[in-house]
């Protein structure tokens, strides 16, 4: 019983730590219809970002991950105002193209500059090991990374539904002419969206060093699964990729443990079945476009 | 036209070439080495590459009055390209030897383009058995993981260690370190608890590690590629496995001396068997990593002793054939070349071409503020039992 618990627990961290780093994508997917597969790249970013802030200046690491946010967010803004924001209102397609181009050219050039061995954040020892609570072993990693990627979650929730940044933003992405013609300025809206995808993509790629490895070929690696996110969980809303992620997550540990031959499959399974039921995504609007 | 028929055309073709112009080749023995230098094997390429041009430094790049040149090629671990690179090299660049090779695909890609040039194939890192059968012309200085799995289930089943849980990759060197383990460890009276196949793009231990945690094994045996090591070891930590007594153990692959230090002091204490450690106590060898040190700035792993031996023994066969490059002549050299090298005693087994090694058994440990495999235990001059059974 207590071991269920612990699957459980650690299903939660993981796929808290999905959503976390694919939750961006589905703000630029979803809500600026944009395919930007070039997603993990800025995670990849954010992790070699804190990795070297930790391990060569010697930053504490709590430190080290707001600026992963940070630093993440801030190459995000730039490649939009020099080269995504052309490519708006091209065609899905070209925007595969780009982007997918640009997630070869990060992973030979991180290859390059940091080498192609799998890195390591030094953690603080407070955040190592196990402790018991009730018989369940509760890892004390996974437990940050439930709490922050938590009080995130509900953050953004709040920020798009009840302030008027979040307002303008859905006006924005729901009708682009109408909204500059109420004087809201969508490019600036976008940028800064995108900015902030960028920035939790980043803190996503820092947190998730310790759990899913950190090296050069992170976005492809990656890219699969912040797509079934997405797909799963509908683009519309953050809510639904946010349930998606708990889903995979949950699912893909409990497949490990309990039929460790399927493995691997579980998640692929769990997507196929969403999807035929639900061919838009479990919040998914029907036919939006 | 059929491959094969290409193949017998590159092969005549370079055969014609070289009775036509004996004199030009005289001058120069080219090289080609072929290692992945970008992508996820790059560090493996980087070794080989660095052990080559240090061995080259110290021991100057003239045999038995001939010019050595290499050629260094990228496959990137692609075996189409490994192909590609080698009829490049032995059709165009005239090479005398092909060398190198990653991963297993890729040295097997290259084996029949050996075979029909007669151009001899030195392996410095690709460690599975059928290697050396798949041509004769292919010698090999790394190791197999035949040698160390079998090494390190017998040891572990005279050491007291009774129930052994396996956690290994589901690819192909994953299954050989299993199956070898297996058979040594029951065969010693030992006993497997649980058997487990990772994905070989495993993002999370965390399932598999639980479920080891719950079979309450002495030990957990793991392979897995090189750079998931860490990632293994720190989870293994996470999970309290180090202190319930669980020991991990495996061959040394997964304890690179390149990773080591990045793994933490979760890894402290892992016993493994292998071929070569940077902190093995031989004269020779403490020069090898003082030399490697200084020009490169790092730690030589396994792979860069692969490759160190690798080069020398082409130097070795060209002493032998007083510079004559004729590949038969050549493999006939490298059969029985026996050396001191850092890793300690090797030979070239003259039946099957592979090497002959002692395996050492280590554990990690802190030795001036680094971790380091620290030897133990000798097993001498192991064969490959991949191909004795035959």
């Amino acid at each position: 019983m207590t071991t269920l618990f612990t699957i459980l627990f650690d299903g939660v961290a993981y796929g808290m730590l999905l959503f976390v780093l694919a939750c961006g994508l589905a703000v630029t997917l979803g809500l600026m219809n944009f395919v930007n597969l070039a997603h993990g790249a800025f995670a990849m970013a954010g992790g070699y970002i804190c990795a070297v802030l930790v391990n060569n200046q010697g930053w504490p690491f709590f430190s080290a991950l707001p600026l992963a946010f940070v630093s993440a967010a801030a190459i995000g803004v730039a490649l939009e105002r020099t080269l995504y924001r052309h490519l708006y209102t091209r065609s899905h397609l070209d925007q595969v193209l780009f982007t997918i181009g640009l997630t070869f050219m990060s992973v030979a050039a991180v290859d390059y500059i940091m080498g192609s061995s799998r890195i390591f954040i030094k953690l603080p020892a407070a955040l190592e090991g196990q402790f018991d609570f009730f018989g369940v072993g509760i890892g004390r990693y996974r437990l940050m990374i439930i709490v922050i990627c938590g009080l995130l979650t509900v953050a953004l929730q709040l920020i798009l539904a009840k302030t008027r940044f979040g307002s303008r933003l859905r006006a924005a992405v729901d009708d682009p002419r109408a909204a500059s013609g109420l004087g809201i300025n969508v490019p600036q809206v976008f940028a800064f969206t995108f900015a902030f995808g960028c920035g939790l993509a980043g803190l996503g790629g820092a947190l998730s060093a310790e759990i899913l490895g950190l090296d050069p070929y992170f976005p492809l690696k990656f890219m699969i699964y912040f797509l079934i996110v997405v797909t799963v969980g509908g683009s519309s809303s953050i809510t639904g990729p946010f349930l998606a992620s708990l889903l995979l997550g949950i699912g893909d540990v409990a497949g490990k443990y309990y039929v460790p031959k399927m493995g691997p499959f579980v998640i692929y399974t769990i997507m196929i079945v969403i999807l035929i039921w639900r061919p838009n995504g479990l919040f998914g609007r029907a036919a939006a476009r | 036209m059929s491959i094969r028929s290409q193949l017998l055309l590159v092969a005549g073709s370079v055969a014609a070439m070289l009775a036509l112009a004996p004199a030009q080749a005289q001058e120069t023995v080219k090289i080609g080495l072929i290692l992945p230098m970008t992508g996820g094997q790059a560090s493996t390429g980087k070794q080989i590459d660095n052990a080559v041009k240090l061995y080259m430094q110290q021991n100057g790049d003239t045999v038995a009055g001939k010019k050595i040149e290499v050629i260094l090629k990228d496959d990137a671990a692609v075996p189409d390209n490994t192909k590609r690179l080698a009829q490049e090299l032995i059709v165009n660049d005239k090479v005398n030897f092909i060398a190198g090779f990653g991963v297993t695909p890729a040295a097997l890609a290259a084996a029949p383009l050996a075979t029909q040039a007669k151009v001899p194939e030195i392996v410095m890192a690709a460690g599975t058995s059928i290697i050396t059968e798949r041509s004769p012309y292919i010698v090999r200085t790394s190791f197999t993981l035949a040698q160390s799995s079998t090494i390190i289930g017998d040891w572990a089943a005279k050491n007291g260690i009774k129930k052994v849980a396996t956690l290994t990759s589901d690819y192909a060197p994953g299954n050989d370190a299993l199956n070898f383990f297996k058979q040594n460890f029951t065969a010693g009276g030992g006993e497997i608890v649980e058997e487990v196949k990772v994905p070989l793009q495993n993002p999370d231990f965390a399932p598999f590690l639980q479920r080891m945690k719950d079979s309450k094994p002495d030990a957990v045996f793991v392979f897995v590629p090189a750079g998931q090591g860490g990632n293994f070891m720190k989870q293994y930590a996470e999970r309290g496995l180090d202190k319930s007594g669980i020991k991990v153990i495996g061959p040394g692959d997964v304890m690179d001396d390149d990773l080591l230090n990045g793994m933490g002091d979760a890894a402290l204490g892992t016993v493994t068997a292998h071929l070569y450690s940077a902190a093995h106590p031989s004269a020779a060898n403490k020069e090898f990593v003082a030399a490697y040190k200084k020009a490169f700035g790092q730690r030589p792993g396994f792979m860069a002793v692969g490759g160190y031996d690798g080069i020398r023994l082409i130097y070795e066969a060209l002493k032998k054939t007083g510079g004559k490059t004729d590949g038969d002549a050549l493999i006939e050299a490298m059969k029985g070349a026996k050396w001191e090298s850092p890793r300690g005693p090797i030979s070239i087994d003259p039946e099957t071409r592979d090497i002959v090694q002692n395996i050492y058994i280590r554990k990690v440990e802190k030795v001036d503020g680094e971790l380091y495999n620290v030897e133990f235990a000798t097993f001498e001059a192991v064969k490959d039992s991949g191909k004795t059974k035959k």
